[in-house]
């Protein structure tokens, strides 16, 4: 085996120009692999790091059928308690017009309670949010979008100001900022948002119930969304008789989700393309052995005629094959390798990473085997069933 | 040694059949040194193939070393080439990439002969032909004579129970010949079995013994030369 290697490393190293033109082909398809692979890998967990900083881990429950067992502010505190679960908020919404002086326009009214100002990751740009006692005590005070603030109100500082809402008055008590960072409030940046407590909206608003049948749940900070999902899920099924078409908990990590599907399927066909191009490689190789082969036939005559069997001979072509697609996938590797710092240092303002993926490296050496090993055979097996004779007298 | 029967062999040379070999018959002792001649197109090539084994008879019988050979796959054939015979082609047939040295180990590497052993016996055999000072050039820095003695190296190396040479002086001038006859005769007078095919008379009559071969046909066993002579002589 090692005798077969170094004999292998001869006759790559006595065409040297041969053997580097041959081995281009692998090298140009394994930093192929390896760059747009590992460039892909950087950029997903970069751009993912980012999404999920964006306050995504967060649950969304929807409840359809109650089966008589309400879910009241009492409920959802007692559920904020269990492990793995930051804060529950409820989310009622409805459709209020809004009015301030002469102005009147058409808000979306939340219905919740203090802790959404958590489980959303809010930003407040003057004032507070609501508080457990305006909950407690039904106040008519209320919290604005920046939007409304400025659209309808006519200016931000606009705290201590009455808006009625269907007709009720309210007090500003806060302004939200319009957080161009946070992803739901990208999404919903630019709409009149009026947060009052959840009891308050009970009284004014005919339309909603005293069941809650939305809420959001946040994970606990020693724990993920994925635990946070699990534990809310079981308590949800206990409540309601084990039936799991009563109620929806959805992770909003849909974008988050998307993004992956989307990354993959690029890193597939970014990975797809430079296979081909590996293919096109061994090709290159398998071209280059049967000549190989043939320029050979004496040298294939001698070693038959001094005790070399078939074996031995398929042997050393095929470990040809194999040495030059290895170092042609060692040496791509290491551009790719010097190509990934290049890049992480031209990036480096956008505080994106560019490793080399390991399980893509991986997947290059042991892909470079096989193609050095497929491409390899039909050559040396040309050249194990020489007949020595033939061989022998071939071209004197 | 060698026992040969009635060995036919026949090409096909466009259309039409060429018998390179017609029931031919001989036998070679164990030591013996012995040539055998024959212009060209006589079959002697296609009897060193056989001989060699890198040829199979298509009838006939041939016993090498009690080994009936006929029965042998191509992988067992390697083997037996490996371990038993030694050739010396006239073209010296080395491998112009490898040394002197790595040329005359190559044989051993197939045998699976450990490092240290092969070491020992590639120098003993360069030093055999006198060129342990050459082992680390190529075969195109040596001249045709240290070439073939590397080649002669290469076949000894193995020891192997017989020493197939193919013209071995075809390439080489009168001076250079007969340094490499005298390396034959001295590997003769060691014990070694040498079967030397020829078509030049005078290399022949070296051997002790002398087998013709003429349209696939032997005429065995002539010893005296002086016979041989003048019945070439009615012959022609």
């Amino acid at each position: 085996m090692i005798q077969t290697l170094k004999m292998a490393m001869k006759s790559i190293s006595g065409n040297k120009m041969r053997s580097f033109l041959t081995m281009l082909g692998i090298i140009i398809g394994v930093m192929a692999l390896v760059v747009l692979v590992s460039l892909v890998n950087g950029a997903t967990s970069t751009v993912t790091d980012t999404v999920n900083s964006l306050g995504t881990d967060l649950l969304t429950v929807t409840v359809s059928d109650d089966y008589g067992n309400l879910v009241t502010l009492d409920t959802l505190q007692e559920w904020a308690t269990e492990d793995g679960i930051g804060d529950i908020a409820p989310a009622e919404t409805t459709s209020a017009t809004v009015k301030y002086d002469s102005d009147s326009d058409t808000a979306t009214v939340y219905g919740t309670t203090a802790s959404y100002y958590d489980v959303e990751g809010l930003e407040l740009s003057l004032g507070r949010f609501l508080k457990t006692t305006d909950v407690d005590n039904n106040n008519y005070v209320c919290v604005v979008s920046q939007s409304l603030a400025e659209d309808l109100v006519g200016y931000l500082d606009c705290l201590g100001e009455e808006i009625s809402l269907d007709g009720m008055k309210f007090t500003i008590v806060g302004v939200l900022a319009d957080d161009d960072s946070s992803l739901t409030s990208v999404l919903t940046s630019g709409t009149l948002a009026v947060y009052i407590p959840y009891t308050t909206l009970l009284r004014i608003s005919d339309s909603i119930s005293s069941d809650i049948t939305t809420f959001y749940v946040s994970a606990a900070e020693d724990s993920d969304t994925d635990t946070a999902e699990s534990v809310i899920t079981s308590l949800l099924l206990e409540r309601f008789e084990e039936d799991s078409d009563a109620f929806e908990v959805s992770n909003s990590n849909v974008l988050e989700d998307t993004m992956s599907s989307i990354t993959s399927i690029l890193t597939i066909m970014l990975g797809g393309i430079a296979g081909i191009s590996l293919l096109v490689g061994g090709i290159g190789i398998m071209n280059i052995m049967l000549v190989s082969v043939t320029e050979r036939t004496r040298e294939i005559g001698i070693r038959k005629s001094i005790g070399a069997s078939r074996g031995v001979i398929l042997r050393q072509f095929l470990m040809e094959a194999v040495a030059l697609c290895m170092m042609g996938c060692l040496i791509g590797i290491f551009i790719s390798w010097v190509i990934l710092k290049l890049a992480s240092v031209v990036v480096s303002s956008l505080s994106m990473s560019f490793d080399m993926n390991g399980p893509v490296v991986l997947i290059a050496v042991v892909f470079c085997f096989i193609i050095g090993l497929i491409f390899g055979l039909y050559p040396a097996n040309k050249a194990a069933k020489m007949k020595p004779i033939d061989a022998l007298h071939y071209g004197g | 040694m060698i026992d040969i029967k009635n060995i036919c062999k026949m090409y096909l040379v466009g259309d039409e059949e060429v018998r390179a070999l017609d029931h031919a018959t001989m036998h070679i002792d164990q030591g013996e040194f012995v040539s055998i001649i024959g212009p060209s197109g006589s079959g002697k090539s296609t009897l060193m193939n056989i001989i060699g084994c890198l040829d199979m008879a298509d009838a006939g019988t041939y016993l090498l070393d009690g080994i009936p050979i006929e029965d042998y796959t191509e992988t067992e054939l390697a083997h037996i080439r490996n371990k038993k015979i030694g050739f010396v082609f006239q073209s010296f047939n080395l491998i112009a990439k490898l040394t002197a040295e790595e040329n005359v180990e190559l044989p051993l590497i197939y045998q699976g002969v450990k490092r240290a052993e092969r070491k020992a016996r590639v120098t003993e055999a360069l030093k055999r032909v006198q060129l342990e000072k050459r082992a680390k050039h190529l075969p195109t820095e040596l001249s045709g004579g240290q070439q073939q003695r590397v080649a002669i190296a290469r076949a000894i190396v193995t020891r192997p129970s017989l020493i197939l040479a193919d013209e071995p002086t075809g390439n080489l001038d009168s001076h250079t010949s007969g340094e490499i006859m005298d390396i034959f005769h001295e590997l003769h007078q060691q014990g070694n079995t040498i079967v030397l095919i020829t078509h030049d008379d005078e290399v022949a009559m070296q051997a002790s013994r002398i087998i013709r071969i003429r349209d696939g046909k032997l005429s065995d066993g002539v010893t005296d030369l002086g016979k041989q002579r003048s019945s070439m002589e009615v012959q022609s």
